[in-house]
Parts: C-alpha cells; sequence; structure tokens
C-alpha cells in the first residue's frame, strides 16, 4: 500500500493540470492579480514549477516539510514571499499562495478512486501539515523582508536629514535636524569624517538648532563626533545650542569641551576667521556693478 | 548559533599578533561587517592579542564567524596560561596610562565590541572572548 | 630586517608608514627618528598614517613617544592621513593621542609646520631688535 507522499507524487503527476488550474482559479480569486503587481502568466510560471518541487521533494523526501529533500521548495517559497513583500503585497496575499493548494489537492485526491477512508484522512492530514508549514515559512520569511525594507527606509532618512554642506572652501557644516540615537550618530559621524576627508575641510560647523531635546548620550555622541574630527585633523564649532539645552548640558555635568556659538551665522564668521578670510564691503566701481546686477536680478 | 568558520592561530611573538589581525580582517570581511566594525573588531583583536603576549606568556586565539539566525558575526576568543587577573574590575576600569596594570587592552577592547566575557583564575590563566555582529 | 625610510623635506622629516608594523619596526622607528632630528637639526616631523587601516594601542604609544622625545629635541610631531574608521575607532577605544597634533594631509601638515617656523622667527627677530 501506497504511502502519503508517494500518493501525493502521483497525484500531482496524473491530475497536474487539473490541480494547476484550480490553483489558479483560486489564488485568482483571493485577489492575486487584482493588485496588478503581478501578471498571470507569472502566477502560472510561478505556480507550475513550484508543483513541480514539491512533487519531487514527495519523492525523495516524504511529507516532512523541513526534510533536505524539500529545500529548493521552501528556497523557492522564500524568494517568492521576499518578492512579494518587497513588492508591496499583503501578508495574507503571500500566504494564500500556498494555502490555496490544498483545495485542489484534496479534490484530486477525492477524484482518485480506489483508496480506504483511513488512508484518504491520512493523506489529508498529511497535505495540511505540509503545507501548513510552508504557509508558516512564508510569514517568517516576508516578515524578514519587511524589516529589511524598514531598515533601509530609516537609512534613507538618516542620509536626507544629514546632508553635509560646503559653505566656503575648507567650511563644512551639518545641519542636524531631530533626535541622534546611536545608529543615526553612527552614520551622520561617518558621513561627515568622509566628508572631511573628501573636501579636504579645516572646519566642520555642526549646527543643532534642530535638534529638540540633548540628553547625556546624545552630548557623548556629539563629543565623540568632534574628537574624530579633530584626530584627522580638523577643527569643529558647534552652533545652535538653544538656552534650554546648555541649562540641561550642565545639569547633566556634560562638558563639552569645543567651542561653541549661538548661531550657524557667528559660526560661520569664525571659521572664516580661522582659515585665513575676512568678508569686506566692495566699494567704488565694483560696488555700483554689483548693485546694477542686483537691479537686473529684481526685474528692475 | 552555528559556527561557519573557525580559525586558530596561535599567539608567541609580535608577527602573530600582525597574523591574528589580517585573518580577523579576512572573517570580518566575510560575515559582511562595514569598514568601521571591521576596524573596530581588528584593533580589539590586536589589543587582547598583545594582551595575551604582555599579560598571559603567550597563547592561543580562535577566530569564528558565526550566524544566528539571519544576522552573522565574528566571534574571537583568546586564552593564555599566564597568571591570570586578579582583580577583573580594576583591569577592565585601568585608563592608558602607562607603567603598569593592563593598560586599555581589556576595557577598550569591550567597548569596541558588541559582547564581551571574561573568565581568569589566578595562577591558571584568562579567556577573554570578544564578539561583533554586522549591524 | 627593514627599516621605515626617512625622508628630509625642508627643515622636516616626513615618515611614510606603510606597512603593518611589529615591534621591533617601530622601536627601530623612534631611535632612527631620534637620531636624525638632531643630525639635520629639524624643526617638525610629519607621520604619514594614511595607509594605515588600524591603528591601535600599541601604535598610539609609539605615536605619544615619538611626540615627546622630538619635543624635547625642538621639533614639533604632526600626524597627517589618518582614516575615517581609524578615527572613529581610536575614539571608542579612549586614545585620545593629546601629545599629537594632527593635520589631514602631508601639505597641511608641512604647512602647520611652517608656520611654527614663521613664528620662531618672528621671535627671534622681535629678540634681536631689543
Amino acid at each position: 500500500m501506497a504511502g502519503a507522499a508517494e500518493i501525493i507524487a502521483r497525484l500531482i503527476d496524473q491530475h497536474q493540470s487539473a490541480i494547476l488550474a484550480e490553483w489558479l482559479s483560486l489564488q485568482k480569486e483571493a485577489g492575486a492579480l487584482s493588485t496588478g503587481r503581478i501578471r498571470e502568466a507569472e502566477l502560472e510560471v510561478q505556480s507550475r514549477e513550484f508543483l513541480g518541487l514539491l512533487r519531487e521533494g514527495m519523492i525523495k523526501g516524504g511529507v516532512d516539510a523541513g526534510h533536505a529533500a524539500h529545500e529548493k521548495v521552501r528556497e523557492r517559497l522564500s524568494e517568492i514571499s521576499r518578492s512579494r513583500a518587497l513588492q508591496g503585497f499583503s501578508p495574507s496575499e503571500t500566504a494564500t499562495f500556498v494555502f490555496s493548494l490544498k483545495q485542489p489537492l484534496f479534490n484530486a485526491l477525492n477524484r482518485d478512486a480506489g483508496h480506504d477512508a483511513k488512508l484518504m484522512a491520512a493523506v489529508i492530514w498529511a497535505i495540511t501539515l505540509f503545507l501548513d508549514e510552508l504557509g508558516l515559512l512564508t510569514m517568517e520569511v516576508f516578515q524578514k523582508s519587511r524589516e529589511e525594507v524598514i531598515v533601509r527606509q530609516q537609512r534613507e532618512i538618516a542620509e536626507l536629514s544629514t546632508p553635509v554642506v560646503k559653505l566656503w572652501d575648507g567650511v563644512l557644516a551639518l545641519p542636524v535636524i531631530g533626535t541622534l540615537d546611536s545608529e543615526r550618530t553612527q552614520f551622520v559621524m561617518e558621513n561627515l569624517l568622509q566628508t572631511i576627508v573628501d573636501t579636504g575641510a579645516e572646519i566642520a560647523i555642526i549646527d543643532i538648532t534642530g535638534v529638540p531635546t540633548v540628553d547625556t548620550l546624545t552630548a557623548q555622541h556629539l563629543l565623540k563626533t568632534v574628537q574624530a574630527a579633530r584626530l584627522m585633523g580638523a577643527d569643529c564649532i558647534i552652533s545652535g545650542i538653544r538656552p534650554q539645552i546648555a541649562q540641561t548640558m550642565v545639569h547633566l555635568g556634560v562638558e563639552l569641551n569645543v567651542v561653541s556659538k549661538a548661531t550657524l551665522a557667528d559660526a560661520f564668521a569664525i571659521a572664516l576667521r580661522r582659515t585665513g578670510r575676512t568678508v569686506s564691503r566692495l566699494k567704488g566701481a565694483e560696488a555700483e556693478a554689483a548693485k546694477k546686477e542686483a537691479a537686473v536680478a529684481r526685474g528692475e | 548559533m552555528a559556527t561557519k568558520r573557525t580559525e586558530r592561530v596561535d599567539i608567541r611573538s609580535s608577527e602573530d599578533v600582525v597574523r591574528v589581525r589580517q585573518q580577523v580582517r579576512v572573517l570580518a570581511v566575510e560575515a559582511g561587517l562595514s569598514l568601521v566594525d571591521q576596524t573596530k573588531i581588528v584593533t580589539a583583536a590586536s589589543e587582547l592579542a598583545r594582551n595575551t603576549i604582555d599579560y598571559g606568556g603567550g597563547g592561543e586565539a580562535m577566530l569564528e564567524v558565526l550566524e544566528d539566525g539571519r544576522r552573522r558575526g565574528v566571534r574571537l576568543t583568546f586564552a593564555d596560561q599566564g597568571p591570570g587577573i586578579a582583580d577583573i574590575e580594576q583591569a577592565l576600569r585601568d585608563g592608558f596610562t602607562s607603567g603598569g596594570g593592563l593598560g586599555l587592552g581589556l576595557g577598550g577592547a569591550r567597548r569596541l565590541a558588541n559582547e564581551f566575557s571574561i573568565e581568569s583564575t589566578v595562577g591558571v590563566g584568562t579567556k577573554v572572548s570578544i564578539t561583533r555582529w554586522k549591524a | 630586517m627593514d627599516r621605515i625610510p626617512i625622508l628630509k623635506m625642508g627643515r622636516a622629516l616626513l615618515v611614510t608608514i606603510q606597512v603593518d608594523m611589529h615591534d621591533r619596526l617601530a622601536t627601530a622607528l623612534e631611535e632612527d627618528l631620534t637620531t636624525k632630528i638632531v643630525a639635520v637639526g629639524a624643526k617638525g616631523v610629519l607621520i604619514d598614517i594614511s595607509a594605515l587601516e588600524i591603528v591601535d594601542s600599541f601604535i598610539g604609544r609609539m605615536l605619544d613617544n615619538i611626540a615627546a622625545v622630538s619635543r624635547i629635541l625642538d621639533a614639533e610631531t604632526v600626524v597627517v592621513g589618518m582614516r575615517p574608521a581609524v578615527a572613529i575607532t581610536l575614539v571608542e577605544l579612549g586614545l585620545s593621542l593629546s601629545g599629537v597634533k594632527t593635520a589631514l594631509n602631508v601639505e597641511r601638515g608641512m604647512a602647520l609646520i611652517a608656520r611654527r617656523l614663521e613664528a620662531e622667527q618672528e621671535a627671534e627677530d622681535g629678540d634681536e631688535e631689543d
């Protein structure tokens, strides 16, 4: 008497087109194509290939979904889940791929005459367990893929919200917006230091006007950034420390061993002087020419 | 948690410290660590390898690439049969002030790693283990 | 055994560290530098570490030592070219290298030393006029 695995493999073998057709129709019913993210032809190929791998696995490894023989099945399923997750499918939509295969297999089993009730029950149970486990696998892979997306987006947000700006030759500004957590600070620090190297900056102005609160940890992070820049031969000025923050830092006993100025403008003025420059008023002919340029720009 | 790769390095001379650094770099790259994290773990390895020679009378390093679910990491274990450390807390707190003491090796290595553990018995030896995971 | 070459650039000495240094090499460098500073009357020592991927406490101590000895011999030491990853790691490690001046690259380092020489020269001229 054939075991459950052999029966399932034979079912797939003999009733492939019927199973496939039913499975596809159930997936479509569940809305697999409605979102427009995947085309019917693609879905058919995915389903047919998956069915084939499943059959092979059954022959070689039986009904245990964790068996080594089913590794290709699990891999393929992981790939499909991952791509669905990245495309924006919902977890249910992704899991439906697996779960909707149950019915067609049960139906095929029914049509296949000549099995006693006990054996049929055993096969149905085997199919159920097998596909349930695969269904859980899709959920896990889906979850992890979504987490990857979140991490990547966090990094992008960090990049966007802390651009390093060149104010003048040798002078950089780093306007920080929002709170500085460990990971973000790490990223900001690396970005600033690399930019110092790339532009040959002598001074970096870190403006924290946009930082709502500075706790001990944030202050430490800032300090580390300043120390690292100094080790590389660049100096830092911190600007935009609001009165409340100054008070908090004193109360917390934080010592920021670095020059700090109230505004970015003040810090810029110092930076210019330190790099041997000054800003002076235009005189005579040059002044006249500049006035004319301004008038033209205003459309007069 | 699985160990995907293990390397052992004997630490007897300062050339071995260089060898440890190079090997740890290879493993750190294999674990997919970022450049900064690679630098941190290799530097920590250098400190601990030196300690093994300077205070442990030589020993052995076991370098492993770990895989825990989906994340990868590097675990380094330095073991010696030296005099051991009487006061571990003190050793961890010591600053870079020269002249006696265990310098910055231990404390520094701990700060550079995600996980740190140390076993030491006076007269028997010391075993220090650090792990750095891919962020 | 190889020794790290020391170049003379004007009144400064330039050392480029490119290999993973082991102890004997480091000690040899300290000795060679000390000798040469005196021999050529150098006013500055430039140590280029832009090729170093790792700076541990040993190298850190070596740099501190060189800076201290140079100072006694009236020369200023400038360490140039530290990589970002190294700087971040040193800060985490707790190595401050407080006795050492740093600059972004050799050019800036030389400028630093030149400025110091200028300042000294002016001071000397000032003294002469008195």
